[in-house]
This record gives C-alpha cells, sequence and structure tokens, in this order.
C-alpha cells in the first residue's frame, strides 16, 4: 500500500465510507497534499466503492479541490468589488515580483502557488488575503511581503 | 431631519441561551413554531421564506429521521456578517438549531461552513463538543455536527448545498420537492440562515411582539448588515428594517454616493436619484445584508463587469441559460465598450437576461438580471462610453 493509499484508508475509517463522507475524505486529502492525485482519486474511490469517474466529477466541480499540483502555501487574494476597489492589484503585483510567478503559477521550488479566489467575506476590511487557511484581512503590499517572508522562513 | 436609524442588539447581545432552550423545551412545538410565524420573521440569508412556515411544514412531515441545515455557506459579495455572528455569538446559532431540531423533531443538525472560513473551525468544534455535551446531559436528543464546503458559491442555494453534503456535484435540484419533504438524504430538512436561527432564539426568549413592533409590514424586526465600498465606517450593523436607502446613505456614506448595490452581486444596483423613495426590505429592495456603497469616483462599468464575471465563474454550468447566459452578457458588455458591437447590442442583451430569469433553474441564473438590467437602465452611457 502507498502512503497515500493509506492515507486515504485511515480517513475511510474515521468518517466513514457512505458517499456522504466523500467531501470529509477529499478536503482531507487536499489539506495534507495540497491536491488531488489521481492516485488519491482511485484510493478514494476503492474505498467508498464509488467509480473513479463520480469522484473525480465531484472534486473537479469544487474550486478549493485542484486536481493538479499546487504549491505547499496556496497564496489566495480576494478578487471581487470591494477588495478590488481597495487596491488587491497592487498586491498581486507585488507578490508576483517577489515570487516570480505569475497568478496561476506555482513556484519552481514548490513552496506558493499564486491564486485569485471570489469574496473571501471581508469586505469591511479589504484587501485580503487568505494563505491556506489563515487569513489576512487589509493588507498592503508591504504587509503582504512581510506575511508572505515569514511562510518563506517557515520553508 | 428625518429620524435616525435604530440601532438594535438582539443578535450580538449575550444571553442565558440554555435559559431559553429549557424554557422552550417545556413548551409545545406548535406554541413555538406560532410565535415563530406571528413575528414574521423571514429567512434572513436573502430569498426572505417566513421561518415559520418552514418549521411548519418540516414538521408535519412524517419521517424517521430529519435534519436542521445551518447555512453558513455565505458567499454573496458584499456580505460578512454571518462569519462575525459565528465569531461572537456561536453558542445563540448552536441553542437556534436545537430549538429548530426541537421543533421539526429532527435529531441531528449541520452547520456548513464555507472553506474560506476554516480558521474558524478549530473554535467551533470545541463549541459545538460543549453544546453537545450539555444537550446530552439534558437529555435532549439533539447533536450538531459541521461540514465544509470547497469554494462554491452555489452551495449557499439550499439544495446544492445539500447536494454537496451527500459527497456530490453541488448543483441545484429541482423544486419541489422541498428540503421541508425531501432535503438531506430524502428526509425532511430545515435548512436555515445563521442569522434567521439567532433570531428564531431571542424570538422564544422574548415573544413575537418585540419581534414585530419592528420594522414595516413585510419586513418585521431586524437585520444584521454588511456595509462596505466607499464609506468611512465599514462594518457589521443590527439595524431596524424599513429604512429608505437615503437614511441609510446619509448615516454610512462619505457624502459623494453614486450608487448603492444592495443584496450582493446577485441584488439590485439603486442609482443616487432613487435614494429617496428606495425602501431597504422585502417590499421594496430585499438584501442578505449586503450593501456595497460606490461614490462618483467609481466606474459602473467595473462594477457590472466584476459581478459578470462572478456569477459566469459560479455558475454551476448545470442548466444552459445560466452557462451560456453568464457568458454572452460578459462578453456582450465588453464589445459594447470596445466598439466592436452597437450600443442597442446592450437591449438585446437585456432580453437575453429576461430569458436567463424565466428559464434559469436555480436563483443564481435567475437573479443575473438583478445587477444586469439595474447597472443597465441607471448608466447606460458608462456601460457605452
Amino acid at each position: 500500500m502507498t502512503r497515500i493509499e493509506e492515507f486515504v484508508k485511515e480517513q475511510a475509517e474515521k468518517h466513514g465510507r457512505d458517499r456522504n463522507s466523500l467531501m470529509p475524505i477529499l478536503q482531507a486529502v487536499v489539506q495534507s497534499e495540497r491536491f488531488l492525485s489521481e492516485e488519491a482519486m482511485v484510493a478514494v474511490a476503492t474505498e467508498l466503492d464509488l467509480s473513479t469517474a463520480d469522484v473525480f466529477g465531484t472534486a473537479t466541480f469544487y474550486t478549493f479541490m485542484d486536481t493538479f499540483p499546487r504549491g505547499k502555501n496556496i497564496i489566495r487574494i480576494c478578487k471581487t468589488i470591494t477588495c478590488h476597489m481597495k487596491g488587491k492589484d497592487a498586491i498581486v503585483d507585488t507578490l508576483e515580483d517577489m515570487l516570480k510567478i505569475k497568478l496561476g503559477q506555482t513556484t519552481t521550488d514548490g513552496k506558493f502557488s499564486l491564486l485569485q479566489a471570489n469574496c473571501l467575506g471581508w469586505c469591511h476590511k479589504g484587501p485580503v488575503m487568505l494563505i491556506n487557511d489563515e487569513v489576512y484581512p487589509e493588507i498592503t503590499p508591504e504587509k503582504a511581503v512581510e506575511v508572505v517572508s515569514k511562510y518563506l522562513k517557515k520553508g | 431631519m428625518e429620524k435616525k436609524i435604530k440601532k438594535v442588539d438582539l443578535i450580538f447581545g449575550k444571553v442565558d441561551y440554555l435559559d431559553i432552550l429549557d424554557k422552550s423545551l417545556q413548551r409545545s412545538r406548535d406554541e413555538i413554531i406560532l410565535d415563530v410565524i406571528d413575528s414574521g420573521l423571514r429567512g434572513r440569508g436573502g430569498a426572505g421564506f417566513p421561518t415559520g412556515l418552514k418549521w411548519k411544514f418540516a414538521k408535519n412531515e412524517e419521517a424517521d429521521q430529519k435534519y436542521v441545515i445551518c447555512n453558513a455557506d455565505e458567499g454573496e459579495p458584499g456580505t460578512f456578517k454571518d462569519r462575525e455572528i459565528l465569531t461572537e455569538a456561536p453558542e445563540k446559532v448552536l441553542a437556534g438549531m436545537a430549538l429548530c431540531g426541537y421543533c421539526i423533531g429532527a435529531t441531528e443538525g449541520y452547520i456548513y461552513l464555507r472553506m474560506e472560513y476554516n480558521f474558524l473551525l478549530p473554535q467551533l468544534h470545541e463549541q459545538i463538543d460543549a453544546f453537545n455535551k450539555q444537550m446530552k446531559e439534558r437529555n435532549f436528543e439533539f447533536t450538531i455536527f459541521i461540514r465544509s464546503g470547497s469554494g462554491a458559491y452555489v452551495c449557499g442555494e439550499e439544495t446544492a448545498l445539500m447536494e454537496s453534503m451527500e459527497g456530490k456535484r453541488g448543483e441545484p435540484r429541482n423544486k419541489p420537492p422541498f428540503p421541508t419533504s425531501q432535503g438531506y438524504l430524502g428526509k425532511p430538512t430545515s435548512v436555515n440562515n445563521v442569522e434567521t436561527l439567532v433570531f428564531a432564539l431571542m424570538i422564544a426568549k422574548e415573544g413575537p411582539t418585540k419581534f414585530k413592533e419592528m420594522g414595516t409590514f413585510d419586513s418585521r424586526g431586524s437585520k444584521v448588515f454588511s456595509v462596505s465600498g466607499d464609506t468611512p465606517t465599514p462594518g457589521i450593523y443590527e439595524l431596524e428594517l424599513g429604512m429608505t436607502l437615503e437614511q441609510f446613505v446619509e448615516e454610512f456614506g462619505d457624502g459623494d454616493t453614486k450608487a448603492v448595490q444592495v443584496g450582493g452581486a446577485s441584488g439590485f444596483c439603486v442609482a443616487r436619484k432613487h435614494f429617496k423613495e428606495t425602501l431597504i426590505g422585502f417590499e421594496g429592495i430585499p438584501t442578505g445584508g449586503s450593501m456595497m456603497i460606490f461614490n462618483s469616483t467609481r466606474s459602473m462599468y467595473n462594477i457590472l463587469h466584476d459581478y459578470l464575471e462572478f456569477m459566469e465563474e459560479e455558475s454551476c454550468g448545470q442548466c444552459t441559460p445560466c452557462r451560456v447566459g453568464c457568458q454572452q452578457l460578459l462578453k456582450g458588455i465588453e464589445a459594447v465598450k470596445k466598439g466592436n458591437k452597437q450600443p442597442s447590442y446592450l437591449e438585446e442583451l437585456q432580453k437575453l437576461s429576461d430569458t436567463m430569469r424565466i428559464a434559469s433553474k436555480c436563483g443564481l441564473g435567475q437573479s443575473v438580471p438583478n445587477p444586469f438590467n439595474s447597472i443597465i437602465n441607471n448608466f447606460r452611457e458608462e456601460i457605452i462610453y
């Protein structure tokens, strides 16, 4: 059994093998691996006795379930109107410069992916940035660099 | 001067939620449901279905299992009140769920939390565990679980939410059957917004009269508003319903307000000339709480473009009017702006948006015409030039 298969099995035992458990299991895989590999999806399908197409179909519906590799840290910048008005473009530009990648890309060392997201629910404190599950409201380009540097040090 | 907007503190104020529950459990279900109906409380997520009726329908179903779902998939651009409620008054939300569970006869409740709010999970898990224990000690059979979304706006639609909880793509179902008869796992289910559940709890505490006295005939009580955009005082405010947009802008505007988007990307854009006669509420323009204020430096084209891009990305793609409609509206205004299409093309696009209203399967596609038509009708020249 590979590492992923074992992980999926553990999760299936924890959450149950009903179809209802599909989302929590997929979410756990994304949480630990940052994306859903083919191997992981096949393993989930096997554990839950679903067709792989069903698992793939469900996974690809959701924005936060990537089916291709992402960086260890996923940076999401809110692009919806109020954050747009409060200057999210400057944050994107600054981080693109800092990480030497474009929106949607992952750094070559696999540490960061830089993405935009639809409304993150902090419109009164825009612009806002989400790194993995951590939220950083009212950021400026300087603050964004500072925060990302911290993650850079953590590795 | 017109009367000031009345600020209210029903949602965030501390209460002895266990005492409210204990007293409610002594009363009959019908009595509590009647109180909620009588209060005039309507769903606070945006659609505004009378809460008491929803509970009554769910209660009247015969089933071996029923469910309560707390809809915390707050995705509408411009709303952030549910996050605040879950942070500041989570125990009132949980108690509201238990109250609903008692009334409809459900023993399980689920919170569907959007993944963007995952940072709330550790504290919520703790609070839920403590609450479940308290219910057990009371010999009241009700257990709360929490489920996460994965970044899909459409999952705020109640049937899409249940599909997602069942481990499927979050595509809305056909209605009827309504969730109160066949919801989660095919069982009767009451899906209520976070804020609605807290109001229901407060109505159980104080009786329907105090709530009913506030607001207007169709929009009783108060409501939590999320205020953002060009305002010196962005934030969360619980206000009595029934104010006009003029009163609202006087309180929150920056003195140069050109337009207010009421109800988020799926809501309506109101231009300055209509502020006076526009009432915020179900008889005027309803809102799930989102109030985005724009001043005269903002381009309404950019705003509409942003909304359409949002809808185009978030459309689940299941039904053609919404999937193709969103794309074409977005492409259409871009073409008019660039001069590749005549300004009269906007009328054709408005016909398309009317079709979307009639033919789309769920609220997402049906409401795209709201921002589209209201912005084009009010700011046509800004879209063209």
